[in-house]
């Protein structure tokens, strides 16, 4: 920060210059990724890609709240399975009612629920925190399996696709894909503008030192709940879609280990950083997808546990992080 | 609107494909192979039901079978679901999607089975149920698509709970989990019971899972029922058995009737726990001599004698590869409708034939656990006192709210 | 017979004693969290696979080894607790000094390794380990019969949690240790080998899992995956008696335990949900729990 006002100082034009060009780069450079993502269902399997986009995207919810407001929750399966379970249960009693307002209605609910966990547990910091999340989401994994409209153990079946708008019929896989894909892209989009406005950057200020945060006037819980609220939707955003896609619903995404999963996407991928959670979740859910056909079937639970140790050990900053490192240190 | 275009574009691209790959399956064998998919839980809690076993007593049914039919060469290809009905239903998704898979066998926890019948139905494959107990699977989650094999809920707690109401236990104390699964079992055994003339003097509906049974146990003890009945399955059936035996439930003049036990489950829990326990059981390796020489052989290959579940998966893929033999087609429709013109007479079923509803009954058997003196080896654990015949034993079809039934 | 809402006074005295069997398991686990966060900021998330490694390490031992049950009770939490202090030593030092959560990361990967392994050698249907002789059959309490088993649980569990608290309250090895984690570089710069203290210390909150896995294999069935489910329970238990204090832990064990036990009379549906409502409740009322201190 000081270092580039000083330089804003002495030569203006040249900074403004500069920083024009990485923002050049930048659109780019996403604009080559969404080209990828664009062309990606005619190269590999789309529903394996769908999955894929649904985790990054419940990734990168988890990654504002850890990566940039520095709270770790441990709950985070909670709002993936609330907003699975409404979407589901309300487009299957409700023939008439189209994809997008089940989604949006699952996202509300996951949005309702950050708003009670947040208020519970925005006060704790760092290990009380987590241990906090990880009770509530507890709790609801208790209401998921006792609540009828859930199934309980058998879980939602046979979620309608249904039609688009009423006219884009989604029980095409291309078509479910590039709905999911523009459902990613807005979720990405929302996380990228959060980041980089102003609220944005009091929150990672808050990370960084919160007394000082307090002492310069800022109303530090409202803005930790704002980030946790945000984060649960956009949470239950990708767990409706995900409902939407697989047409099911079950306790899986309720479970504290979804809540661990999650963690090790965010992790492995890099922490704060905007595109690790999409690497990260990309990896994580190949791997299981490759190892589950394959032999080593048996020990993906193994595997996973090794990359977590390997991770928090030695690689703390993710793929992203890491390369990022690199290319500061090579290149500028 | 650029967006919408594009989409529909493509949705015209991907459906003139998908015709062409199904006008390819009406020839008489889809790419010139059989293809097989095992879906089961390999690695959590019914690894031991069905999981690596049942893939090799598949395994050990396709090469019986010659390794190909007519000349045909059989695929296996098998996956872990984590008893996620997620992972489950996306493995299947793919199978069908790209490796063109023709039937999915194995199929164990309930929500994994009646999510992967209702993708098979969408997309009209074949799908062989023989791990699951939900009797809900051929009732109102029927399809035309997928046949249920080895057992289901209805016979376990229909053919104990009768059993032991004639035996004189006519007073019964439940032991329910709470939810969804427990409260069908619970109502199933409620009506046996009441028809035999017993009655139900009380119960508890525990939460699932339960560690600790010691208080519902002592629940029971103090209501005076001659019997105790466990609505439950798995683990919380395991835990609530040790505990009954540990507080002596048994000694006090009580006895337990276990409506969801298999094999695994008392080999694990040992004799001095089970003992005397009445259950119901689809199969027993050591029923008869047929069964014996089967389950030698499957032992020699994993080192445990086989479950009901895994010589079920025996004989419903020898089953499914004779139909397919037989009607020269590996066209799933076709070989549906032969599965179910062919009678099943084999080690494991005896008067078995495939219903509308998609139920395979055939014979069921009344076993009781040995005592640790009566028992004579590892796995030497049941004695079959009694046959129930196949017609009685499943959910009659007058009863079924099956959409596949006229009734 | 006395009746106190609609149950009888022997069944709900009976329900009371078991409650507390049970909390004395919350007591010893939870305490050993207490033990390893109060002293080495760590949240012990193997914890719940520590308690496993007891019960399997008292199985594995009698069925190969042929040690019995007594000699189990002293020697398996002393070989997990070692396990335990290399695992401190090789890989939890390394991130001491990181933020407290990559701790907890790096001890859920463990779990999940341990328990995955398990898992694939020995299944998951669970396996019976028996009691000695000498506490087998039960005693008529007058208002229950209790199996002597559980009996000698409840002592041995209460029995070691005052042997903890004394220890680290009371003893000058325990001072020490206090006084290390509050400014480990004075205690170094008085000769105290602090790293060592840590290690050790590690050792004995992994050690009192294990020592609580060895209790428990003749009650349940010995499984790979019996520590996962008891440990987020734990954890609630931990969040509602604050996590800084040794005497907390021991009093909210036990105290759930007897909630618990409550509820399986009146409300039987609620029992596995009743530990996270208290702990909302809790945290709506204090924070940092009921004997926390505000951070």
């Amino acid at each position: 920060m000081t270092q580039s006002q000083h330089e804003a100082i002495a030569a203006p034009s040249m900074v403004v210059e500069r920083q024009r060009r990485a923002k050049q780069r930048r659109t780019l450079f996403y604009l080559a990724l969404i080209a990828v993502g664009l062309v990606a269902p005619f190269l590999a399997y789309p529903v394996f890609l769908m999955k894929i986009l649904c985790f990054a995207l419940f990734a990168c919810a988890f990654n504002l709240l850890l990566g940039y407001a520095g709270l770790l929750s441990f709950g985070h399966a909670a709002f993936l399975a609330s907003g699975g379970y409404v979407t589901g249960y309300l487009l299957a009693s409700y023939p008439g009612l189209t994809p997008e307002l089940g989604i949006i209605a699952g996202t509300l609910s996951a949005t309702l629920l950050g708003v009670l966990f947040g208020v519970l547990s925005i006060r704790r910091q760092g290990i009380y925190f987590a241990m906090v999340t990880l009770a509530l989401a507890q709790l609801m994994f208790f209401v998921y399996i006792q609540a009828p409209f859930t199934g309980g153990e058998d879980g939602l079946h046979g979620v309608p696709r249904g039609e688009l708008l009423g006219f884009i019929n989604l029980s095409n896989n291309m078509a479910m894909y590039y709905f999911v894909f523009a459902i990613f892209l807005f979720g990405f989009a929302l996380i990228q503008r959060t980041v980089n406005s102003p609220f944005g950057q009091v929150l990672k200020a808050i990370r960084e030192n919160e007394p000082r945060a307090v002492s310069l006037g800022y109303n530090v819980d409202a803005y930790k709940l704002l980030a946790f609220v945000l984060s649960a939707a956009i949470a239950g955003l990708a767990g409706s879609t995900k409902t939407v896609v697989f047409q099911l619903a079950s306790l899986t995404d309720a479970h504290w280990h979804m809540s661990g999963e999650v963690i090790l996407m965010t992790l492995l991928g890099g922490v704060g950083t905007l595109l690790g959670p999409v690497m990260g979740a990309s990896l994580v859910v190949s791997l299981q997808h490759l190892l589950a056909q394959s032999p080593l079937g048996n020990w993906v639970s193994v595997i996973l546990g090794i990359i977590f140790v390997v991770c928090v050990l030695s690689f703390r900053s993710g793929i992203v992080g890491e390369l990022a490192k690199m290319y500061r240190k090579n290149f500028k | 609107m650029k967006f919408n275009k594009k989409t529909l574009a493509y949705c015209v691209a991907a459906a003139a494909a998908s015709s062409l790959v199904a006008s390819a399956a009406q020839a008489q064998m889809s790419d010139d192979e059989i293809r097989i998919g095992y879906l089961a839980d390999m690695s959590g809690t019914y690894r031991d039901l069905a999981g690596p076993g049942g893939l090799t007593a598949m395994e050990m049914a396709v090469e019986d079978f010659g390794g190909s039919v007519n000349g045909t060469p059989v695929e296996i290809f098998s996956a872990d679901d984590r008893n996620s009905a997620d992972v489950g239903a996306n493995t299947v998704r793919q199978w069908i999607d790209s490796d063109n898979v023709d039937m999915v066998g194995g199929l164990v926890a309930s929500s994994v089975s009646i999510a992967v019948s209702n993708l098979i139905e969408e997309n009209d494959g074949l799908a062989i149920v023989s791990g699951s107990a939900a009797s809900s699977i051929t009732n109102e989650h029927c399809t035309p698509n997928h046949i249920h094999w080895v057992y289901d809920t209805y016979p376990l707690a229909n053919g104990t709970a009768k059993a032991v109401v004639e035996q004189g236990g006519d007073s019964w104390f439940m032991l329910t989990a709470d939810y969804a699964f427990g409260h069908a079992l619970e109502a199933d055994v409620t009506s046996v019971v009441e028809a035999s003339g017993g009655e139900i003097v009380g119960g508890v509906r525990h939460p699932f899972p339960t560690n600790d049974f010691s208080s519902y146990i002592l629940q029971a003890q103090g209501s005076g029922a001659k019997i105790v009945g466990l609505a439950n399955a798995g683990s919380d059936t395991v835990n609530a058995i040790t505990t009954a035996s540990q507080f002596g439930l048994t000694q006090s003049g009580q006895q337990l009737a276990g409506l969801l036990i298999f094999l695994n489950d008392v080999h694990a829990l040992g004799l001095e726990a089970t003992q005397n326990l009445l259950l119901t059981t689809g199969w027993y390796w050591d029923m008869d001599e047929q069964s014996r020489e089967w389950a030698e052989r499957y032992f020699d290959e994993v080192g445990r004698m086989p479950t009901m579940v895994q010589a079920g998966i025996y004989s419903s893929t020898t089953h499914y590869l004779k139909a397919v033999e037989a009607a020269g087609t590996d066209d799933p429709e076709t070989v549906r409708a032969q599965m179910a013109e062919m009678p099943i007479d084999d080690f494991f079923a005896r008067n078995g034939r495939i219903r509308e509803d998609g139920r395979m009954v055939h014979d069921m058997y009344l076993a009781q656990v040995k005592t640790p003196e009566e028992s004579t080896g590892e796995w030497d654990l049941y004695e079959i006192l009694s046959t129930i015949p196949a017609e009685e034993a499943y959910r009659p079809l007058s009863e079924s709210q099956c959409k596949l039934v006229q009734n | 017979m006395m009746m106190i809402f609609g149950v009888p006074m022997a069944v709900l005295m009976g329900q009371l004693t078991l409650g507390l069997v049970n909390g004395a398991f919350y007591a010893l686990l939870s305490l050993g969290l207490a033990v390893i966060f109060g002293l080495l900021k760590i949240v012990n998330f193997a914890h719940g696979a520590q308690y496993m490694l007891g019960a399997f390490a008292a199985l594995l031992g009698f069925r190969y080894l042929g040690i019995n049950y007594w000699l189990a009770l002293i020697l398996v939490p002393l070989v997990v607790g070692c396990f335990g202090m290399l695992m401190e030593r090789f890989l939890l030092r390394r991130i001491a000094h990181l933020d407290h959560l990559y701790g907890l990361l790096l001890t859920f990967g463990l779990a999940l390794i341990f328990e995955g392994t398990l898992v694939n050698i020995f299944g998951v249907s669970g396996a019976r380990y028996s009691a000695p002789e000498a506490l087998q059959g039960g005693m008529n309490l007058g208002f229950m019969f209790l199996p002597v088993y559980r009996g000698w649980v409840l002592v041995a569990a209460l029995a070691m949690c005052f042997f903890t608290w004394f220890m680290i309250e009371r003893t000058r090895l325990g001072a020490y240790l206090r006084a290390g984690t509050e400014n480990s570089q004075l205690m170094q710069a008085f000769g105290v080998n602090v790293p060592l203290l840590i290690t050790l210390t590690y050792g004995f909150g992994v050690g009192l899992a294990a020592f609580a896995g060895v209790l428990a294999a003749p009650l349940y069935p010995v499984s790979p995956t019996m520590g996962s489910s008891l440990l987020i329970v734990v954890f609630a238990v931990v969040v509602i008696g604050g996590m800084g204090s040794i005497l907390g832990a021991i009093i909210t064990g036990l105290s759930m335990g007897i909630i618990e036990g409550l509820t399986k009379v009146y409300y039987p549906e609620a029992a596995n949900t009743v530990i996270f409502l208290v702990m909302i409740l809790v945290l709506l009322l204090r924070p940092a729990g009921l004997f926390g201190k505000e951070a």
